[in-house]
């Protein structure tokens, strides 16, 4: 198990450094000169000179990597143009929102996928299957902005629940906090279930008719155990893999749906900075997108490693 | 009294597949008496496991349905039984194995555990307990360090002690009746014979039945005391394994005694050569009106193909359905 952490653990590492030169690599080619962006046409090339000298833009390829990648682990982040604090900062916001949001909508997800998916794989074929299937179709066809859009005419506008939108912070309002989520949250995890149902129940489906799960039943065992205790574990691999990819990008930021709930997000926060041309902000932001999702993947295989026995040999 | 444990009577298990209904069982009946093994022999696809699977009511429905017969297991019909009546019975009462060690046992839970469910399940032990007493049986089926085994999952197991793992699963509840499904087909033939001798101590030892379900004639001669050999889903045969081995009297049945390979069995100056019974087993989609094993009988004559022939008495215990208790003199000088 140890080594199975350690030798994971070193592939994350790389993945992490491959993963922060391609990103810089990337926004380094790309066009446009940051200093004139921010200072506008009329710049003079002195003021301009000075400008990307102080943001470090004079270096070498090398040199402005060497730069980035220092300041980030020592801890210390770049200014953002736009918003002039420092870009770690504005993530750690950003993150208090999308973090328990993605988190929670994975909840919901899961709490739907796993009994509904079990459910269709042991009626399978029968009228209980079909009306799931037909329900993760219309989840997988449905845009979740518009999913979003209908959930806060019935729960906000009619029913009154919750806000329609916008985010008091924690720290003011931890309750109503939570409650500005659980809708986008509702949104992006029904939309997410729909894979994750029809993944459990064709999973479930193949690991039903294994042998062991005739032996379990041969021994005489309760259904329940049968299911849960037996054939469950072998089918969560696929569900967990998928599991792992969308929480990923959900922490990358759900753009959409915290623009039409108005939520502070790193969504918003990457949205808004590509818009002002906010090249440290994106920098940081793409790459901390990148590190969540090869994070996540790393945890997932933990995951796995916990779930079968076998992995920790290969 | 009735002094049969378990007895079968025209059982059909019949799968309904979009090519149409395979009739897998067809009308067969057995009986089984405490103590005693029985051999169910026949080629794959015959219906054996089948019928094993519906006394143990494991058929997977849908395909599979159970049209018609009963099963009587210590007088009570297990046809009748609801789910949870089933499952008081299976692993405490009437136990099986599969032929696939590698796949029969949970690959993601510790051996120990598995051997010990039934325990928890049908003693109501504790978990400590039902460890402790599956390590006793681990132990007892010659697994070498077995308290140390127990948290071992089967991946870590050779093929022969995963069977035995199998085997103490089994027999943890102390059965009456054991169904071993091909017990040592997946084996290596050293390996079988030490499962074999430990099937024969255990059973001696609890005074169980054994129904064991095999195409290997060997094992049947070894184990069994009394046969019955299917053929597409009907028996066609059955008697005391000694009359079987001497004096067969379906073709089927001696064509399946024939290709038994035999040590020194070579004809002077040819290579030694397999007998074979020519032909494939019947489509059990199609409906046969005459005997089904007509195809591929070297003494198929007329009424053969009209007519179905009955399980005709041909002597002590023994049965077999074939036209040619009533018409001997069309049996062919060994055809």
């Amino acid at each position: 198990m140890i080594r199975y952490l350690i030798k994971k653990l070193i592939t994350l590492l790389i993945l992490l450094g491959l993963v922060s030169i391609t990103v810089f690599a990337v926004l380094f080619v790309l066009p446009g000169d940051p200093a004139q962006i921010i200072l506008g046409i009329n710049a003079t090339p002195e003021s301009l000179a000075t400008l990307r000298a102080e943001l470090g833009l004079d270096k070498s390829f090398m040199g402005q990597y060497a730069h980035w990648m220092g300041n980030l682990l020592l801890g210390q982040s770049q200014q953002s143009i736009h918003y002039k604090m420092p870009v770690y900062e504005l993530i750690r916001d950003s993150l208090a929102v999308t973090g328990p949001l993605a988190l929670l909508a994975m909840l919901f997800a899961l709490a739907i996928s796993l009994p509904f998916g079990i459910y269709a794989a042991r009626h399978q074929n029968q009228a209980g299957d079909v009306v799931v299937m037909v329900c993760t179709q219309l989840g997988l066809a449905t845009p979740e902005f518009w999913f979003g859009i209908l959930l806060t005419l019935l729960f906000s506008v009619q029913l009154g629940w919750f806000s329609a939108g916008g985010f008091p912070g924690w720290s003011t309002d931890c309750w109503g906090s939570l409650k500005a989520l659980l809708l986008p949250a509702f949104a992006l995890g029904v939309i997410r279930a729909s894979i994750l149902t029809r993944l459990t129940r064709s999973s479930m489906l193949e690991v039903l008719s294994e042998d062991y799960v005739r032996t379990a039943r041969a021994k005489g065992l309760k259904e329940r155990t049968v299911v849960y205790g037996h054939a469950l574990r072998n089918a969560l691999a696929p569900v967990l893999t998928i599991m792992g990819l969308q929480l990923g990008q959900l922490l990358a930021g759900a753009i959409i749906i915290e623009n039409v709930f108005f939520l502070p997000g790193l969504g918003r926060l990457v949205f808004n900075a590509i818009g002002q041309r906010d090249l440290p902000v994106v920098r940081d932001i793409v790459l901390f997108m990148a590190a969540a999702v090869v994070v996540v993947n790393f945890l997932v295989d933990i995951a796995y490693a916990v779930i079968d026995p076998r992995i920790q040999l290969e | 009294m009735d002094p049969k444990l378990l007895t079968i009577e025209a059982l059909s298990v019949h799968f309904h597949l979009p090519e149409g209904v395979a009739r897998a069982v067809d009308g067969i009946g057995f009986d089984l008496q405490p103590g005693e093994t029985l051999g169910l022999v026949g080629e794959s696809g015959c219906g054996k496991s089948v019928t094993a699977l519906s006394i143990l009511g494991l058929v997977q429905s849908p395909p599979g349905r159970i049209e018609a017969g009963r099963i009587l297991f210590e007088s009570r019909n297990l046809l009748r039984l609801d789910a949870e009546g089933l499952r008081r019975i299976r692993g405490r009462d009437i136990s099986m194995i599969f032929q696939e060690p590698m796949t029969s046992l949970n690959p993601v839970l510790p051996i120990g555990r598995q051997v010990a469910e039934p325990l928890m399940v049908h003693k109501a032990l504790s978990r400590s307990e039902a460890m402790a007493e599956a390590a006793a049986w681990l132990d007892h089926v010659k697994i070498p360090a077995a308290r140390k085994r127990l948290d071992d999952y089967p991946h870590q197991l050779s093929g022969g002690m995963r069977q035995r793992v199998m085997i103490a699963m089994a027999m943890v509840c102390r059965p009456k009746l054991l169904i071993a499904d091909e017990p040592t087909t997946a084996l290596d033939v050293t390996i079988q014979a030490q499962i074999l001798s430990l099937m024969l101590m255990l059973k001696s030892e609890l005074n169980m039945s054994v129904l064991l379900i095999t195409h290997d004639l060997g094992v049947v001669a070894q184990m069994a005391s009394r046969v019955v050999v299917m053929y597409a889903g009907q028996v066609v045969e059955e008697g005391r394994m000694t009359d079987m081995f001497d004096q067969p009297f379906h073709p089927y049945t001696r064509g399946l005694l024939k290709s038994m390979p035999r040590l020194g069995d070579r004809r002077a100056g040819r290579p030694p050569r397999l007998n074979e019974i020519p032909g494939t087993v019947p489509s059990l989609i199609e409906a046969v009106s005459g005997c089904r094993f007509a195809g591929r009988c070297p003494h198929v004559f007329d009424v053969c193909r009209k007519q179905q022939p009955d399980l005709f008495k041909i002597g002590a215990g023994q049965r077999a359905r074939c036209w040619l208790k009533r018409y001997p003199d069309r049996r062919k000088p060994d055809a």
